[in-house]
């Protein structure tokens, strides 16, 4: 029972909501001692149509919005100036495809903690607004993909 | 199906598949002129088969090929191991880098799945993960990397020429592309499988599933035992 009311707690706290933008299901990749980077995912749902620019996180001195993609077998990963979010439209920010890069970590990230980003949206006339955003982290095994089942 | 010969990138060929394999030769058994005979006869006939005779594989089957013959490599305490380490294990090889968000530590938790399908056969098992990226991913880290997904995974590396070398006999594209404030590594993202007389047998892509990859190791373990078995 404590389990389930815990993970509805976090599911509250996991899914930010503003007139602007709706963040659902994100999480942090759990790192080892020595690594300095890890990366953040998350759904995003644009009431209207704007565009994801930027990110920040007390736990890393830099966030950069990456596009992962798998070219003939090769991984290839670059940063991106913005992600669009169309009106209504869910964005998926997912292994294999786009996330937010956490660079330069001030410490490890372990399993059950929980991560804040700060993710900044711009509007086609250029109005930047902000979304706070707990994200709690999962193993670093962790990859949610079809046919491919984790514990 | 198998995903032929474009398994590789940038054109890279994978080569001397019909080559067989001729590195048998070294395991000592006496054979009967019959038994000769008939293996002759099984070989042609596998050969002409375009999947390879009675062995049918998800991932692509490179038996025989003239790469990924053999490494140098340090593990985090700093001894060379070679392949020839690892005889009697089916090795499971990738390379990568530890700062990669998504094909690392997906193929590792993949990695980490097939062992747990394969029950007691996990034994036979050696996950090799080899860094890409040396100059970030020091022992350490690679020690801690591993160990996070699978006590028994063996992290290694090399230094910038040992690493060009590694990835030039596999034929493993990789690059350092600067991106953001820091830079990234391209890098093939296939696993490679060697049975467990280190012999290069498969080429696994990355969207082939946990379930895929055991169903080739059931079948590279299951030949090997009735083929040596009828043959010593």
């Amino acid at each position: 029972m404590i389990r389930i009311a815990l993970s509805f707690a976090l599911f509250a706290l996991a899914t930010a909501a503003t007139g602007q933008v709706t963040v659902k299901d994100p999480w942090v990749r759990a790192t080892v001692p020595a690594q300095r980077a890890t990366a953040a995912f998350m759904q995003l749902v644009a009431a209207q149509g704007t565009r994801l620019v930027a990110a920040s996180s007390p736990v890393a001195g830099m966030a950069e919005i990456h596009e992962m993609s798998m070219v003939d077998g090769v991984m290839k990963m670059r940063a991106i100036k913005a992600l669009d979010l169309p009106a209504g439209k869910a964005v998926v920010l997912d292994p294999g495809g786009y996330h937010v890069m956490l660079l330069e970590l001030k410490s490890q990230v372990r399993v059950g903690d929980v991560v804040p980003l700060t993710l900044v949206f711009e509007d086609r006339e250029n109005r930047r607004t902000t979304v706070d955003v707990k994200a709690p982290v999962r193993a670093l095994a962790e990859a949610p993909a079809p046919g491919m089942p984790m514990k | 199906m198998s995903p032929g010969p474009d398994v590789f990138p940038r054109g890279f060929a994978a080569a001397g598949r019909g080559d067989g394999p001729q590195r048998e030769s070294r395991t000592n058994v006496r054979l009967s002129l019959g038994r000769l005979l008939l293996l002759a006869a099984l070989l042609a006939v596998a050969a002409c088969s375009p999947q390879g005779g009675a062995q049918r594989f998800i991932g692509s089957d490179v038996t025989g090929s003239e790469f990924g013959r053999d490494f140098h490599l340090l593990d985090p305490d700093g001894r060379e191991r070679a392949l020839a380490d690892f005889h009697g294990m089916y090795v499971l090889m990738f390379f990568g880098y530890t700062q990669c968000p998504d094909a690392c530590p997906t193929a590792l938790g993949r990695a980490v799945e097939i062992r747990n399908q394969l029950g007691v056969d996990r034994e036979r098992v050696q996950v090799i993960f080899v860094t890409v990226d040396p100059e970030r991913d020091t022992a350490p880290l690679m020690r801690e990397y591993t160990s996070a997904f699978d006590p028994s995974f063996l992290g290694l590396r090399s230094d910038l020429s040992g690493t060009r070398k590694v990835a030039e006999e596999f034929r493993v594209f990789y690059e350092k592309v600067p991106t953001g404030s820091s830079y990234t590594m391209d890098h093939s993202a296939l696993t490679y499988v060697f049975d467990a007389q280190g012999r290069l047998r498969l080429i696994w892509r990355p969207d082939q599933t946990a379930a895929e990859c055991v169903s080739d190791l059931r079948s590279l373990m299951t030949f090997n035992r009735s083929f040596w078995r009828w043959f010593s």
